[in-house]
């Protein structure tokens, strides 16, 4: 715990990303086996599942402290991370040797199933004995989140180093589910079996997006294959030994939630993998990513909801074919490879789909396709140059997303609230309205967009601008209009304002406007296709 | 109920009966003041009042100016008000205003420490009735370490950084922070260099305290000169081109304010030091309990928690705006 302590004191302490990894390289060497696997674990965001609620944590925080709630929730408030907040509270010094990291999490584990007494002697044990930096390592391994600004990519270079595996077959081998409870450093990392790896999905990769002026002057239309970029949810298929596998792009398994793509098993040949988007079909139209939501969200999915909630896979490539590894194919190969296997299974009333893809002569036609995606319910396109191969995380070059041009609507600042993370202690997130009949209707909230200046002036506003305090949330005089972007709408009847929009942020402070000139619900409702 | 002695009016602290101000925002014919900061010295008053060691600070922050020093528990009368300054350990000059009339007390702390920082002359309890006392770090989350341990881990960084030819730029705020850091560096490690407007501050204090030896950065100081070596600078240089010529760089910063991670992280330095010349929260709540004091009004920081905890505990407290660096300012500048 101490070395694991000071390897995250040490990497929040430097901007440089060349000393992040070598801090993380040298604690890969010099830490006993179990515990490095558990920092690979928890900083690809595997974390024990939390043994305590937050509101049980800050009562006995409190409690120790011996300060009153309010002020103690005054004080979260303000810090805005819990786990510092407690780290900082609880003044200790930290006395005895800590367990090692495995051991404190073992405990962690076991915790989840004891009473809720034996869950407080334990936590108030350990920030007793903890010094400062250790207990809010410690409180983040229980309450989860971990952000330090070290990417997946930085611990794998990192690990990579470390133990002299190739970067790519390493981000491979982390892939997928496993924990340090069930696979050891050894059997992990150094020497996978190929017999764990039968549900492992690939790395994803992601595409940038375009810088369109430099792009297209530099490349030829004829190189680059186009698809339509669709809202739904990135998902990988595998078809191993008889099971079938579906990964989210977050790494997380969820064949369950989709069994009406079971019949694929019997389908397609065993060692396929495919790379798609799924997407909800509703009503026979295509739907966004609210409606798949519902899906994620239900622990057991109904016959009903399927109905309701139809989906399919749109097939975008293929990453494995009869067991063997495709990924350093040329796109245009592997895609030929995706349609003669579709063609076999064309009749068949199946819920996968082939993603389109278009070849266009000159940029102009692929601009006038792009415009065609409102109307095709996609997001805009994705650019995909022919020869390129599959690889690993989001590497520029080769694959370029170009969305269509986001929508926009002047909207009134009402409340804020205290940032978390870099942000603490600033006014930083933000509650817009808009008119309705002479009334402020909620519609979004919003953290990006503004530079550090803009943040700076807008938190003064605020804390001068206080009409009312609700915990961290004030609310402030409405004053200032700010044009919020967006990227889908959607109508929701859980939403106040009845729409939902996608992605909202802040494209700019209208110093020109003055709130009566804010635009109204029904102009937002007008946008809905 | 009479007139308070001390009342908070546009202009400032005033108190009626000797017709003076403490600390005031605007010009005033009589001016006490309790330090050389900025928010507290500020300028346009007719005749300003205050501490010995701050004269000599204030003339270097406002120019020619009436000024008449005194020293600390050396009471004055002015219109039957007696009147005596008393050291408030925040920065060299710096000191609380006691104020006396008709056996009735207030105590205007301006901003002020509990921890001995080597330089200030330190902190002492003044017995009151009433207490005007400064909320900076006003809440339980801020409760500073042991100054020498920060001192030495300042002193390790600047060593390790020397030994790997990277020059150490280390920031604090002008008046105060950075003679503080300057009086704890080792000079055995290297050379230490300074940015114009700390050398200034600095060459106005050295008639009252010894500081290790420190050299000015010129246009003609070269970037080769420099490497290595440790670079003491207000932190406004942060991002501008006279820190380009200081070649390879760690970067530090001294704030109390550091105490918080996601302080650190939008400050982007390479390493922050929680270091500050305000009291923590147990420093506040021990230096009010010590006064003996009925009333607590506080005036900047986390100003409305404080006094709220401050009536639980059985003070009689209440809050007072004043335009002192207050919680709108709080991130911004650096104490």
């Amino acid at each position: 715990m101490r070395r694991f302590a000071s390897l995250i004191e040490t990497l929040d302490a430097t901007n440089k990303t060349n000393k992040k990894v070598d801090a993380l390289t040298m604690y890969f060497k010099e830490a006993p086996k179990k515990d490095a696997l558990w920092a690979v674990a928890l900083l690809s965001h595997r974390r024990p599942s939390r043994p305590v609620t937050t509101t049980l944590l800050r009562t006995w925080a409190a409690e120790l402290t011996g300060l009153p709630k309010w002020l103690f929730e005054e004080s979260y408030h303000v810090v805005g991370d819990l786990a510092e907040t407690i780290a900082l509270l609880v003044q200790k010094k930290g006395t005895s040797d800590p367990p090692s990291l495995s051991k404190c999490i073992e405990k962690i584990i076991l915790l989840k199933s004891q009473t809720d007494e034996e869950k407080k002697e334990y936590i108030l044990s350990q920030w007793k004995s903890l010094n400062y930096f250790e207990r809010f390592v410690f409180n983040k391994i229980l309450t989860g989140g971990f952000r330090i600004g070290v990417s997946q990519k930085l611990m794998t270079r990192a690990l990579s180093r470390a133990v002299q595996v190739d970067e790519m077959i390493l981000a491979h081998r982390l892939m997928g589910l496993w924990t340090p409870q069930t696979t050891s450093f050894e059997r992990l990392i150094l020497h996978p079996n190929p017999e764990d790896q039968i549900s492992q999905p690939y790395p994803f990769f992601l595409a940038h997006p375009i810088k369109e002026r430099i792009f297209f002057q530099k490349e030829d239309a004829k190189q680059w294959n186009i698809e339509h970029k669709w809202d739904g949810m990135r998902a990988q298929l595998i078809l191993r030994k008889g099971n079938h596998f579906l990964w989210s792009r977050g790494e997380e398994l969820i064949t369950d939630k989709f069994p009406e793509l079971e019949v694929v098993k019997n389908l397609l040949p065993e060692g396929t993998v495919i790379d798609g988007e799924l997407i909800p079909f509703k009503n026979g139209f295509i739907g966004n990513f609210q409606d798949l939501q519902k899906r994620i969200g239900r622990k057991t999915v109904s016959k009903k909801l399927q109905e309701d909630i139809p989906i399919f896979l749109m097939a975008y490539d293929l990453l494995e074919l009869n067991g063997q590894d495709l990924r350093e194919n040329p796109l245009w190969e592997r895609q030929e490879k995706l349609a003669s296997l579709f063609k076999k299974v064309k009749s068949l009333n199946i819920p996968l789909l082939l993603s389109k893809v278009y070849q266009f002569k000159n940029w102009k036609s692929v601009h006038i396709e792009r415009e065609q995606a409102n109307k095709k319910r996609s997001e805009g396109l994705m650019i995909k140059h022919k020869e390129s191969p599959y690889g690993v995380g989001r590497k520029k070059g080769s694959w370029w997303k170009w969305k269509s041009d986001p929508k926009s609507i002047d909207a009134i600042l009402t409340y804020a609230m205290r940032g978390h993370g870099r942000r603490t202690n600033l006014y930083t997130d933000y509650t817009f309205a808009l008119w309705d009949k002479g009334e402020l209707i909620t519609f979004a909230k919003a953290y990006s967009g503004l530079t550090d200046t803009e943040i700076k002036k807008l938190d003064r506003f605020v804390k001068q601008n206080t009409i009312d305090r609700f915990g961290p949330v004030r609310q402030v005089t409405p004053q200032l209009v700010f044009e919020i972007a967006f990227e889908g709408i959607a109508s929701s009847p859980r939403h106040k304002s009845g729409i939902a929009v996608r992605f909202p942020r802040i494209s700019r402070w209208r110093h020109d406007k003055k709130i009566e000139e804010a635009n109204s619900l029904d102009d937002l409702k007008a946008m809905l296709p | 109920m009479s007139m308070p002695l001390l009342e908070f009016t546009s202009k400032g602290i005033y108190c009626k009966q000797a017709n003076v101000y403490l600390d005031p925002w605007q010009g005033v014919e009589r001016a006490l003041i309790s330090h050389g900061h900025s928010d507290h010295a500020r300028w346009g008053s007719k005749h300003y009042i205050t501490q010995k060691i701050n004269v000599p600070i204030i003339k270097h922050r406002l120019g020619n100016i009436s000024v008449s020093g005194k020293k600390y528990n050396d009471a004055f009368r002015i219109n039957e008000v007696q009147f005596s300054f008393h050291p408030a350990g925040h920065v060299p000059g710096s000191s609380q205003i006691r104020v006396e009339y008709k056996g009735e007390v207030w105590v205007f702390t301006g901003d002020y420490k509990i921890q001995n920082d080597g330089i200030s002359t330190e902190f002492e309890t003044v017995p009151c009735h009433t207490l005007i006392t400064e909320s900076t770090f006003g809440l339980p989350v801020f409760q500073w370490e042991d100054p020498q341990k920060v001192h030495d881990c300042i002193n390790q960084w600047w060593a390790q950084n020397h030994a790997e030819k990277t020059t150490s730029l280390l920031m604090g705020y002008s008046l105060g922070k950075v003679q503080r850091l300057l009086k704890h560096l080792d000079s055995s490690i290297s050379k230490i260099y300074t940015h114009g407007a700390t050398e200034q501050m600095t060459q106005v204090l050295r008639q009252f305290i010894d500081f290790p030896r420190t050299e000015l950065i010129t246009r003609d100081t070269t970037k080769k000169e420099i490497e290595g070596n440790l670079v003491l600078a207000p932190p406004a240089v942060l991002g501008s081109s006279w820190v380009k010529k200081l070649g390879l760089l760690s970067t530090g910063y001294a704030s109390g304010w550091m105490a918080f991670r996601g302080t650190r992280r939008r400050r982007a330095v390479d390493r922050a030091f929680v270091l500050s010349d305000h009291a923590d929260w147990k420093g506040l709540i021990s230096a009010i309990k010590a006064t003996g004091c009925e009333n607590v009004i506080t005036t900047h920081g986390y100003t409305e928690l404080f006094s709220q905890y401050l009536n639980e505990q059985g003070w009689n407290a209440r809050t007072q705006k004043t335009k002192y660096e207050s919680e709108t300012k709080e991130i911004l500048i650096a104490e």
